[in-house]
């Protein structure tokens, strides 16, 4: 059952939202052991709101378009007094004094917070193998990786513990692991959603997006987190877009363009079956009446390195507060640095500190420059030559990942292996430009392949209407 | 020792000014912005830089930001927050957001109280740190056996003004200061307590041969709390570099920490150990950029500056008024100004000012204070009389001649005065020729004694300036 469906059959009586927890509990009861989507299952406190959903339906009064909707949260989004860790040691027993915009949202629309996510230590990964709690695995093949870093929200929908969640995207964490899933993930335009809340990993990359099996459920949930909020700066002053009313108005006389540099041409290691998924896809969206054709955007092929030093020069920054004065676990030591140290030392994993590392080297003075100062101008230029490719196109489309999911430990002694899991994905993160990944057909070992598709900012409708058709056509199956 | 006498060396002193703005709240949140409290009560999730927080700037602070800079005579243009890293426990992010390359204002002056100007390169925002308090070993964060941390200031809004290095002593110096205060009070910025640290100094020394163009090596001093302070580090320091130099020493570049119990400097840092800062451009925020109308709005609404105040007194005085300054300072400039323009004696009203209302005007208005002036040139009363009767009007108002009456106080009959004087003439004979036949000296002296022994005699109720007429008249037989 779909959520729209759930939603349904929960406001019309048909069900309870007691009814629905209880059997989403019992899923998990039986396969999370093998797979870890969790960090924190939140039974008691989900009960309560299943009850308090239940009750409020009973006395006849209106309820919000979640009510009694199971959702699961990638576990670096603020929960007020449920332990909130970035599936970090540096956070762990830490309670938020305070609820991440999107929770209260959730909540407001009468969703039931089922649980926290795991995921790649504060975001840092694409296999949520960078885990302190251990890896999330693949509910489609529990030899293979859920992709990442938002894994455990990805594991969660894909195994039926809940109907939706919520992960978060910087270099490509919703949609690399929706694609390795089989799973619709959208990373909304950056400003869209609001951040206030979400642990940052690189601020001006990060966005919050859905997972759902549907593109119909995807819209459900990316309606509801939307619009402007004041305690975040960089939030877009518009109301949530509207994505369901738009879903069944076709592709007729779109301009789409194959984004040519990331399908094969500009980079490599993408693998032929997933490129025959893409060419499945351009079938499907010509047959529906969309004029199909290649497209360039020529810097995105400096995307991956202008990112990866972008976001750790961020993340060094922010990562920055972990110090053990103020909240989280503290290694002792003989001064106030060598305090800081130790447990910055004990409290971080190897891939954080790695990405630490460069990103304090890319801010160091007489670097600036070079690094930091060169990877904005690329930016920059990635923003013109987009511009520029939606003069000529409504959409771009790609392949959201190069590879389907991999087996675990595939890539963990490689980091450039993993990096280059991103590949296709940074470039709208870096134009702060919404894209989404909708599941198309299988690729030569079985398991799902992802198509992007790529809109200017704002253009969600547009984006969400050639889902629509794609999930439609049936190449999916 | 004076630092204004450093044989044939010039000293070159250039101030950097944190002042904290009187807003009602902090800079990136709603927590109150106010002095002491209980310790860690004024803070939010902002404050303390919890993970997922976000600033949200304060408008007030940039309004603040803006009347400084136009009463300092600044361009005010669009500007950018910057992040400034640095570990210190008392920072609760890890990094200060500032400005860097973009602040706010930029290239102003100020005219220092002996008409100079100094120039102000910029003043642009900050927020404050919380405060720490070590506990054992001297205070100092290095031996401290503990430290406390108060972060009710951390996230107060700071402007922080930075002068050129055009400032030649440390009496020029405390001027700046103190015209700096005067300037940020009147305008309703800041309340310029330095006692409570709301307005912070830090003290950049050179120093240089006379007649020199070439800027010396700086050393940077801090912990400066009060404009005595000021100066003494100023003399101290500088007369520290002389010594080196003259000794065949080099300077080198350092931060210093003033010592006030010892009355000296000592080394913090070198500038090989100078922090890093790693500034970027901060992704939480989005640029200022205030309109020409909201920036002509504020303009409008400045009210008259001290160094405006005092070019009106002079105009009213028809003459330079060596006080100027401590009359503007005490608010006492309106009612001077008033009063003459009523047709009060400027010097009497003056005189008043400086020596007989330190404490302010309290219940006096212009139009006793005029009266009373006019009783006192008209000689209904001495000079002391019109200071008991001042004393009245300011503690409870009233009319001047009521005053008068009440205490007594008739105008002394001339031809009575006349005989009083010769009686005391005739008591002082040595003293008498002293007064006739001595130098300009000797008879200002003489002319002390003997109006002190005509005040004595008539119980305060001459009036000097007849007294002395008398006596000149006497002694020209």
């Amino acid at each position: 059952m779909s959520a729209l469906e759930l939603a349904a059959a929960i406001r019309s009586g048909e069900r309870s939202a007691v009814d629905v927890l209880e059997e989403h509990l019992a899923v998990i009861d039986a396969r999370e052991d093998e797979i870890h989507a969790f960090n924190l299952v939140m039974v008691e406190q989900a009960r309560r709101e299943a009850v308090d959903i239940d009750a409020h339906l009973a006395a006849g009064e209106e309820l919000g378009p979640l009510a009694g909707v199971p959702v699961a949260l990638k576990d670096n989004m603020c929960t007020r007094g449920v332990p909130t860790t970035c599936s970090s040691k540096i956070l762990e027993g830490w309670k938020p004094p305070y609820d991440a915009t999107v929770v209260q949202r959730l909540t407001a629309a009468g969703a039931v917070i089922i649980g926290k996510t795991n995921m790649d230590e504060f975001a840092m990964g694409g296999s949520t193998e960078n885990s302190a709690f251990g890896p999330t695995r693949n509910p489609l093949d529990t030899s293979r990786v859920p992709g990442g870093s938002s894994g455990g929200s990805a594991a969660a929908v894909a195994a039926g513990f809940a109907p939706l969640s919520l992960g978060s995207d910087t270099g490509g964490s919703i949609r690399q692991p929706a694609a390795l899933c089989g799973l619709v993930g959208v990373k909304p335009t950056y400003g869209r959603v609001s951040r206030y809340g979400l642990v940052a990993f690189a601020s001006s990359l990060d966005q919050i997006g859905p997972f759902a099996a549907t593109v119909a459920d995807a819209a459900l949930l990316l309606e509801v987190i939307s619009g402007h909020d004041p305690l975040d700066s960089t939030s877009i002053a518009e109301p949530a877009p509207g994505l369901l009313s738009v879903l069944d108005q076709g592709v007729e006389g779109l301009r789409i363009g194959i984004l040519d540099e990331l399908s094969g041409h500009g980079v490599e290691g993408i693998s032929p079956d997933v490129l025959a998924r893409l060419d499945a896809a351009v079938e499907a969206l010509t047959a529906a009446g969309a004029t199909v054709e290649r497209a360039s955007v020529p810097a995105t092929v400096y995307g991956l390195s202008a990112y990866y030093v972008i976001a750790p020069a961020e993340a060094s920054s922010n990562l920055s507060r972990y110090d053990g004065v103020r909240f989280g676990p503290r290694t002792d030591g003989a001064t106030t640095n060598e305090m800081m140290v130790a447990t910055r030392t004990e409290g971080f994993g190897d891939e954080v500190k790695r990405r630490i590392m460069l990103g304090t080297y890319a801010l160091s003075a007489g670097y600036y420059d070079a690094y930091y100062g060169k990877s904005q101008k690329v930016r920059t230029l990635i923003l013109k030559d987009f511009a520029k490719a939606y003069e000529k196109f409504d959409l771009l489309i790609s392949p959201t990942a190069p590879t389907t999911a991999f087996p675990l430990g595939a890539k963990t002694e490689d980091p450039m292996q993993m990096y280059l899991q991103d590949v296709c994905t940074i470039p709208s993160n870096l134009a702060g430009h919404p894209a989404m990944s909708v599941p198309f057909g299988v690729g030569d070992d079985g398991l799902p392949v992802g198509v992007q598709i790529l809109a200017p900012a704002m253009g969600e409708a547009t984006m969400f209407r050639a889902a629509a058709v794609l999930e439609k056509s049936g190449g999916a199956q | 020792m004076s630092g204004d006498v450093l044989d044939g060396w010039e000293v070159v002193i250039g101030l950097e000014v944190h002042a904290e703005l009187a807003t009602q709240t902090k800079m990136f949140s709603s927590a109150r912005n106010v002095f002491g409290g209980e310790p860690n009560t004024n803070i939010d999730p902002v404050s303390l830089g919890l993970p997922g927080s976000l600033p949200v700037l304060n408008e007030k602070a940039i309004e603040l930001a803006i009347r400084v800079g136009l009463a300092l005579n600044c361009k005010v243009q669009r500007s950018v927050f910057a992040r400034k890293n640095y570990f210190y426990p008392d920072m609760p992010k890890a990094y200060q957001i500032s400005q860097f390359d973009l602040p706010i204002n930029e290239g102003g002056w100020l005219e220092l109280p002996s008409g100079r100007k100094a120039m102000i390169e910029r003043a642009h925002l900050e927020e404050d740190t919380g405060k720490s308090s070590h506990v054992g070993g001297g205070g100092r964060i290095h031996e401290a056996t503990y430290s406390l941390v108060d972060y009710n200031r951390a996230g107060v809004p700071l402007i922080e003004i930075v002068g050129a290095p055009d400032l030649r002593s440390a009496e020029e110096a405390r001027g700046y200061v103190a015209e700096l205060r005067s300037i940020l009070v009147a305008i309703g910025a800041s309340d310029g307590k330095m006692e409570e640290g709301s307005m912070r100094v830090d003290c950049n020394v050179s120093v240089r041969p006379m007649g020199t163009e070439e800027l010396g090596t700086r050393c940077e001093v801090k912990n400066i709390n009060s404009l005595r302070s000021l100066g003494r580090a100023i003399e101290y320091e500088s007369r520290r570099q002389v010594d080196l130099l003259t000794s065949g020493q080099r300077i080198e570049q350092q931060t210093r920490h003033w010592d006030e119990a010892e009355g000296r400097t000592h080394k913090l840092r070198s500038k090989e150990e100078a922090f890093d800062y790693r500034y970027f451009p901060e992704p939480d925020l989005v640029p200022v950029d205030p309109s020409p109308e909201w920036i002509a709005e504020i303009a409008a609404s400045l009210p008259m500056l001290p160094r405006q105040r005092r070019v009106r007194l002079a105009e009213a005085a028809k003459g330079e008024v060596a006080d100027a300054a401590l009359i503007v300072e005490r608010g006492l400039d309106d009612l001077a100004v008033e009063a003459m323009e009523a047709g009060a004696d400027a010097t009497r009203v003056l005189v008043h000012c400086v020596n007989n209302l330190s404490e302010g005007a309290g219940q006096l208005s212009t139009g006793s204070f005029a009266a009373l002036v006019a009783m006192e040139t008209g000689g209904e009363l001495s000079a002391t009389q019109a200071k008991t009767v001042l004393a009245d009007l300011v503690a409870s108002g009233g009319d001047p001649a009521a005053a008068a009456a009440a205490h007594g106080f008739e105008a002394m009959d001339t031809s009575e005065l006349d005989g009083i004087v010769d009686g005391i003439i005739a008591a002082h004979p040595d003293d008498w020729a002293a007064y006739v036949e001595g130098d300009e000296g000797e008879r200002k002296k003489k002319s002390g004694f003997f109006v002190g022994q005509i005040m004595k005699a008539t119980r305060g109720q001459a009036d000097g300036k007849l007294v002395n007429k008398i006596l000149a008249q006497r002694a020209a037989g």
